[in-house]
């Protein structure tokens, strides 16, 4: 039985060649010169370039911002989807993931093109909901997968111990879908914080997101400041998932 | 009066999600080169997509194809290497467990020429999904059944194919539909990936288009077409399927 552990071996290569390595790689560029020598400057340059740094904390704002959009609005519409009364059709729940086969930037460009037709001038509000409209069947998927196969007769049963109808959805059932959110919350944050191509269509050039500038700098040949950069975007990832990860093993305990 | 409510927000979030489609399927009919810009109904785009007379058409034709036949390979070897480490990992203790699945969370995150390079990047962000979903099945399988499988004498390939398989289809199946997903969609990827030999996938070359200035217009109609195929796909398998499950 235990034998078969040994069955991730060539996923466990895999991984290691491809994930590991290209990581390392990255660390190694940002703590070295163009011409190799090792050393600190693209860090410190990181510290002292304000361009980078205002647009690091404008991208992990964005991101957020996103995020939390993306529950508001995505939450209801599993909740809806997942119970059985309100929906019998699983074509409903498959229509709200049907417009990711329709290319993103091409999508996202016709988003742009609305906003213009209706006299929107494009900008921060328009990079929040055209995002929000990309990721949103990211985070609906996961909280109504989590929901559907929650077990009813938990919220049943506080109902028969007198809890009200909000404090049902408030005591069981969202706690109980939180593995559920936090997945989804991990598939649109960090996809939003390292985006690039759907800033660039939704604000015209006028923003630009932590992605576009690594992008810019790679593109430039400017190798070693932009692993740095994309370093910066791993620990602010790695932490984030290093908290859900947490977070989601004490909702899921805690609800047992 | 709640089911209506609920009815409503349902369609509210569908129509505003569909509208772009909308858009781009409704402009697919008609001249003009920018989007929100109409001329009059014509069909000459659709004409123009089919004979090919158009700019950059066998760019494009080319671009259609290599988005289909990456999507197609990577998220086949996904499927493959996936549902394997899926069963390693699950028989997996403590903490080797963890650090995989914490490996696992970090594919998410990698930024890296040809072919080659784009599929193995595909099969490396696409190959989590199927992982994920493949787990579940396995925790949800009586883990004797394959034991038994064995002491009857069936050797571990027909254990596997015969047992194992049959249990994790489902999630085999939604895993390798998720990574076609990502992968057609993907566009971040790719970009960085597919190094200087003019490799274009449909977002590539829908983003170059783009930045040069004008979109090329045959790219409207193509997208409507893609999209009602999707939805009569989707339309066929859930006809088929309340049949089945009607006899049944």
């Amino acid at each position: 039985m235990n034998k078969r552990s040994s069955w991730a071996l060539p996923y466990f290569i895999f991984l290691v060649l491809f994930v590991v390595m290209p990581l390392l790689l990255i660390v190694l560029y940002s703590l070295q010169d163009a011409s190799g020598h090792f050393t600190f400057s693209n860090i410190t340059k990181f510290f002292t370039d304000k361009d980078a740094l205002s647009t690091f904390a404008l991208s992990i704002e964005v991101a957020l911002e996103n995020t939390a959009l993306c529950i508001l609005i995505g939450y209801p519409a599993a909740y809806i989807l997942a119970d059985k009364s309100l929906n019998k059709s699983a074509v409903t729940v498959v229509l709200f993931i049907l417009p990711m086969w329709v290319n993103a930037l091409m999508r996202t460009l016709a988003t742009a093109e609305l906003f213009n037709m209706a006299g929107i001038t494009l900008g921060k509000g328009t990079l929040l909901f055209g995002m929000c409209y990309d990721y949103l069947p990211f985070m609906i998927y996961p909280i109504y997968n989590q929901l559907a196969k929650m077990d009813k007769s938990y919220a049943e049963a506080a109902q028969d111990l007198g809890a009200k109808p909000h404090e049902v959805f408030w005591k069981v059932t969202m706690p109980l879908s939180m593995p559920g959110v936090i997945s989804g919350i991990m598939m649109v944050f960090m996809p939003t914080v390292s985006t690039f191509a759907i800033s660039e269509f939704l604000t015209n050039n006028k923003i630009k997101l932590f992605g576009t500038i690594i992008q810019e700098n790679i593109n430039n040949s400017m190798w070693n400041y932009g692993a740095a950069l994309a370093l910066f975007m791993l620990i602010i990832i790695g932490i984030t998932t290093f908290f859900q990860g947490k977070g989601d093993d004490e909702t899921v305990g805690g609800a047992i | 009066m709640k089911k209506i409510l609920a009815k409503a927000y349902l369609w509210l979030v569908l129509v505003i999600l569909y509208a772009p489609i909308v858009f781009i399927a409704v402009f697919s009919f008609t001249e003009a080169k920018s989007m929100g810009n109409w001329t009059g109904f014509s069909m000459n785009l659709y004409k123009n997509l089919f004979t090919g007379s158009m700019q950059n058409s066998a760019g494009l034709l080319s671009a259609v194809e290599n988005t289909l036949l990456i999507a197609l390979v990577a998220s086949l070897v996904a499927t493959l290497l996936g549902t394997v480490a899926a069963i390693g990992i699950f028989n997996m203790k403590g903490r080797k467990k963890q650090t995989m699945q914490f490996l696992l969370l970090f594919v998410f995150l990698h930024i890296s020429q040809g072919y080659l390079t784009v599929i193995l990047a595909h099969i490396t962000f696409c190959t989590p999904y199927v992982v994920l979903n493949v787990l579940p099945k396995l925790s949800q399988m009586n883990p004797n059944v394959y034991e038994a499988a064995l002491d009857l004498g069936a050797t571990p390939f027909q254990a596997l194919r015969k047992v194992l398989v049959p249990a994790l289809r489902p999630g085999m199946i939604s895993g390798f539909i998720l990574s076609f997903t990502m992968s057609l969609d993907d566009f971040a990827v790719t970009f960085f990936t597919r190094g200087t030999i003019g490799l274009d996938t449909l977002s590539t070359f829908i983003y170059t288009d783009a930045r040069k200035g004008g979109l090329t217009p045959e790219l409207k109609p193509l997208m409507t077409i893609i999209f009602l195929v999707i939805l009569a796909v989707l339309l066929v398998i859930n006809v088929r399927s309340t049949k089945t499950s009607k006899v049944q």
